[in-house]
């Protein structure tokens, strides 16, 4: 155990380029899928909380509900729409990274989406008599709202960044785990583990959870630096 | 442009939760003298200002303007001001930008309403970390930028010291000086009488009593403002 440990940690220390690719590959893939949940997500989200339509509930409902969605039955709604015979069989990207990518921007965009409505809601309760006040409705309300609590709502993208970069069930299956091409740290973990070879499997782990840590450390950093400037 | 002043409330009602806030309310407000809305808490004051204000629609009744594009040319200020996570500067013109107001003159409009209210030095300081009182002045500020005709103020000095509620009373008095019609509610009836040209008590959804102020005090002709008169002015 304590030699599969150093052992990862030397794969770690002299940065190992098998290790390396893989650990790139996984910061793309998640990195890509949150920018475009966040990008879809925060806007949905404003949406859904400043607007007043029929239905407005169950779209709550089902939105919070959809941030369970379980990443193993995502990756087979996926694998379905992109395999050969599927509707977008033709595009080709089955066992992609760029299949990956949809797959966790599918799993992600509800977590983000939910988490700002909550947030976006919240604050519009403070601001809304004072925007109406000032002439300001519908969808230039909800931007102004979501610009003024930006920093609060770096925490609804750090939960989508935390669900991407630890899931595996979603790039397992639409990524087919290709090494070389669609491994990424959490389907190799499970690989190697199965395998046995626990120093590379624990030596991803650590980067895992480092770059966990070091990304959810800076975004404190600047939402507490952003709360002191602005209040 | 016509005036959009007088503002005619026919018959106004407004319920909440099967409760009645406001029960037929008719008055008429004219042009020139500060209106002060008294009445004890719950009497109605703040539905009522929004109601005028648009902010809520009545149950019954109507509310209307006379001129029109009425929407844009009044503001109001409340009791606790929302400020924008920006610049104090920013935060006026937001304001404007949102009126209409175009590129250098947003500025220029901005940093006079600033100089106005006395925070011509905060203008770049962020708008939430100001004390309540600056906060409240930058309120004005906004208000004053966009140079309204009718002004609601909804007890905007209810959470400010004496130092800070007199700085606020200055701003509006030049306000009035400069033509906005002042409509304002509040607690203190020495407020009441140093802002006021007419007041309109309110007693539970209805108006019971509108007098001019040199009438109303000392002598209230209604019994509701007579006790809410007697009982207040100790601590007034």
């Amino acid at each position: 155990m304590l030699d599969a440990i150093l052992s990862g940690l030397r794969l770690v220390a002299t940065l190992d380029l098998r290790l390396w690719e893989i650990v790139g590959l996984s910061l793309a893939v998640s990195l890509s899928a949150v920018a475009l949940a966040t990008l879809v997500g925060l806007p949905l989200g404003a949406a859904i909380a400043v607007g007043r339509f029929p239905g407005r509930q169950a779209v709550i409902v089902v939105l919070n509900a959809l941030m369970g969605l379980p990443p193993v039955v995502v990756g087979l709604f996926i694998y379905l729409l992109l395999s050969r015979a599927g509707p977008l069989g033709e595009l080709g990207l089955l066992f992609t990274p760029q299949a990956m990518v949809i797959a966790q921007t599918v799993l992600v965009l509800p977590i983000i989406a939910a988490l700002a409505r909550q947030s976006v809601e919240d604050a519009w309760r403070e601001y809304e008599e004072q925007l109406r006040s000032l002439g300001v409705e519908g969808v230039r309300g909800a931007l102004t709202v979501l610009w003024d609590i930006r920093f609060s709502l770096l925490t609804a993208v750090l939960a989508g960044l935390g669900r991407a970069s630890a899931e595996v069930g979603a790039v397992m299956i639409v990524g087919g785990n290709i090494d070389g091409v669609t491994r990424v740290m959490t389907t190799t973990i499970a690989l190697e583990t199965s395998k046995g070879d626990l120093p590379l499997a624990l030596g991803l782990g650590m980067v895992l959870i480092a770059i966990v840590l070091a990304l959810n450390a800076a975004a404190h950093l600047v939402k507490d630096a952003a709360q002191r400037r602005y209040g | 442009m016509s005036a959009i002043l007088p503002l005619r409330l026919e018959d106004v009602s407004y319920e909440a939760g099967g409760r009645a806030i406001i029960e037929r309310v008719s008055l008429a407000l004219e042009a020139g003298p500060s209106t002060i809305i008294l009445g004890a808490n719950g009497a109605g004051k703040s539905v009522l200002m929004r109601l005028m204000h648009g902010l809520l629609a009545p149950t019954s009744g109507r509310v209307a303007w006379s001129g029109e594009g009425a929407r844009r040319r009044q503001a109001m200020v409340f009791q606790r001001p929302v400020m924008l996570r920006r610049s104090a500067l920013a935060n006026v013109t937001y304001a404007l930008d949102v009126a209409g107001v175009v590129g250098a003159e947003r500025e220029r409009l901005a940093r006079d309403a600033l100089a106005e209210v006395g925070l011509g030095r905060l203008a770049q300081r962020p708008a939430r970390v100001l004390s309540g009182g600056e906060q409240q002045r930058l309120a004005l500020a906004r208000a004053w930028a966009l140079h309204p005709e009718v002004l609601f103020l909804d007890e905007p000095t209810a959470n400010l010291d004496p130092g800070a509620t007199r700085e606020i009373e200055t701003i509006i008095k030049a306000f009035d000086a400069a033509g906005t019609k002042i409509v304002m509610s509040t607690h203190s009836l020495g407020q009441a009488r140093r802002l006021g040209d007419e007041v309109i008590f309110l007693h539970q959804g209805r108006v019971a009593e509108r007098a001019p102020i040199d009438k109303f005090f000392p002598l209230p002709a209604s019994p509701e403002a007579a006790a809410f008169v007697k009982g207040e002015l100790p601590w007034a």
